[in-house]
Formats: structure tokens, C-alpha cells, sequence
């Protein structure tokens, strides 16, 4: 058990350094900070599409309706945010992914992190181009 | 001893988290930007008919609620392991309210992709 916060030591209480806003003290738990704030994003998405999928099950009218906020300037407006931070998460995922996943051997030469990030970011444009491919295809 | 859930949990972390980084530029771009400005794909390409085709379709409808399940697991989970930093220190409330909203939100899915019908 911790100490409770406010004890008396000695007729007086003894400094405690405060937490608020621990994370701007330095750059490095700033980028942890914004990586882990693109789960917002992930979130948004996740609610938007969801909300797109609720519409398009009660009918054609509820549809056009989620279509016509799609187009308003305030939704661009929010996706071009979320599109920012999205590419932001795709490329803090493979940033870290070195270190959470576990050590990759070649040829009995443990694979660097550079490499292993390059590959993640190298499959996130493929994958983009792909799903992009098949948007095109699928054209009216 | 006890079995953890926790794997379950970090499994559909990381599994929304490869998808999204995977995907979700280019879904917020498709979705978001390029077809409701009518800009490198047409406007149509997301008018009723289609989409709803697009839902009816076995593979439409796996793809859209992968989509939709694992986005939200990922970022619940991250949601509520971040709350610590925020000088929260959840408890069973905020596991609830993180999970339970991710929950909310697979079902409500599952079942709009259901009533669109095959």
C-alpha cells in the first residue's frame, strides 16, 4: 500500500511533485501522448461508419440523409482532420512495432528496427494503393 | 488459478491496430473526402443502390463489419489503458463504460448488417 497522500511527517507535509500536465515536460511522452490520442480517431470512424450502416438499414431516405452530412463543409472539414490523424496512427504503429513485436531473426542476424519499420510502412502504401484500386474498379 | 481475459483484449488491440494503419487513411480518404466532394471517384459510387448491394453482399458485409468491430476494440482498449495518464485510475467503471461502449457498438452493427438483408 501507498502512503496516504496527505500524511504528516515530522509537523509538516512532505513535497510531492505535481502530475498535471506530466507529459509536456518532455518531447518523447508528447509523441506518446498524440500516439495514443489517435484511438479517438479510430473511435470517430469506427462511429461514423456505424452510423452509415444505421442508416443505410432503415431505408433509402435515412441513407441520403448520412450521404448529404457526409457532404456538408463541417464534415470535410473533421475527415481531413481524421485523414491527418490516421496517417498519424498508421505511422506510430509501425514506429513501435519494433518493440512490440518479438525480435525477428534472418539468416541467425536479429532484423533491425529500421527494417522492420520500413516493411510496416511499406505495406500501409500498398495496402492504401490496393484498397484505392479496388474503390477504382468498382466505379459506376 | 483464474484464466485472463486480458489476451482476448490486447488480440483485438492489435488486430484493429494493424487493420486501421493498414486501411484507415485510405477509408477516412474514400469515404470522407474523395466521394462526397465527388473528387477521383464519382458520387455515385456510394448512392443507395449500390451500397446497399455492397451490404448485401456476403463479402460487403464481413468487410464493413470487421471494420466497424475492430476499429472500435482497438480504441477502447487504448482509450482505457491511456486513462491511467490522465491521473484516472479506472476502475470496474471505466472497463464498463470503454468495453461495454465497444460492445454496444459491434451489436449495433452486427444487427444494421443483418437487417440490410443477403
Amino acid at each position: 500500500m501507498s502512503q496516504p497522500r496527505n500524511e504528516v511527517v515530522g509537523g509538516r507535509r512532505p513535497y510531492r511533485r505535481s502530475m498535471t500536465g506530466w507529459w509536456r515536460r518532455d518531447p518523447f511522452f508528447v509523441r506518446y501522448m498524440i500516439r495514443e490520442a489517435t484511438a479517438l480517431v479510430v473511435a470517430a470512424y469506427s462511429i461514423v461508419l456505424l452510423a452509415g450502416v444505421l442508416s443505410l438499414a432503415q431505408g433509402e431516405a435515412a441513407w441520403n440523409a448520412w450521404l448529404a452530412a457526409m457532404r456538408s463543409p463541417i464534415s470535410i472539414a473533421l475527415n481531413l482532420l481524421m485523414l491527418v490523424g490516421m496517417i498519424y496512427h498508421s505511422y506510430s504503429w509501425f514506429e513501435i512495432m519494433p518493440k512490440t513485436m518479438p525480435a525477428m531473426f534472418v539468416g541467425g542476424k536479429r532484423v533491425t528496427a529500421a527494417t522492420i519499420t520500413m516493411f510496416g510502412l511499406v505495406a500501409a502504401v500498398a495496402a492504401a494503393l490496393a484498397l484505392f484500386a479496388a474503390a477504382w474498379v468498382l466505379r459506376p | 488459478m483464474k484464466r485472463s481475459n486480458a489476451p482476448i483484449f490486447w488480440g483485438l488491440f492489435g488486430a484493429g491496430g494493424m487493420l486501421s494503419a493498414l486501411l484507415g487513411p485510405m477509408l477516412v480518404f474514400i469515404t470522407g473526402i474523395a466521394v462526397p466532394l465527388g473528387f477521383l471517384l464519382p458520387r455515385e459510387q456510394m448512392s443507395y443502390p449500390r451500397m446497399l448491394a455492397f451490404a448485401q453482399h456476403w463479402a460487403g458485409k464481413s468487410f464493413v463489419f470487421v471494420v466497424i468491430a475492430l476499429f472500435i476494440w482497438h480504441a477502447a482498449h487504448r482509450i482505457f489503458h491511456s486513462l491511467h495518464d490522465f491521473g484516472i485510475h479506472g476502475g470496474t467503471l471505466a472497463k464498463l463504460l470503454c468495453y461495454g461502449g465497444a460492445l454496444v457498438v459491434t451489436l449495433l452493427a452486427l444487427w444494421s448488417l443483418l437487417a440490410v438483408g443477403f
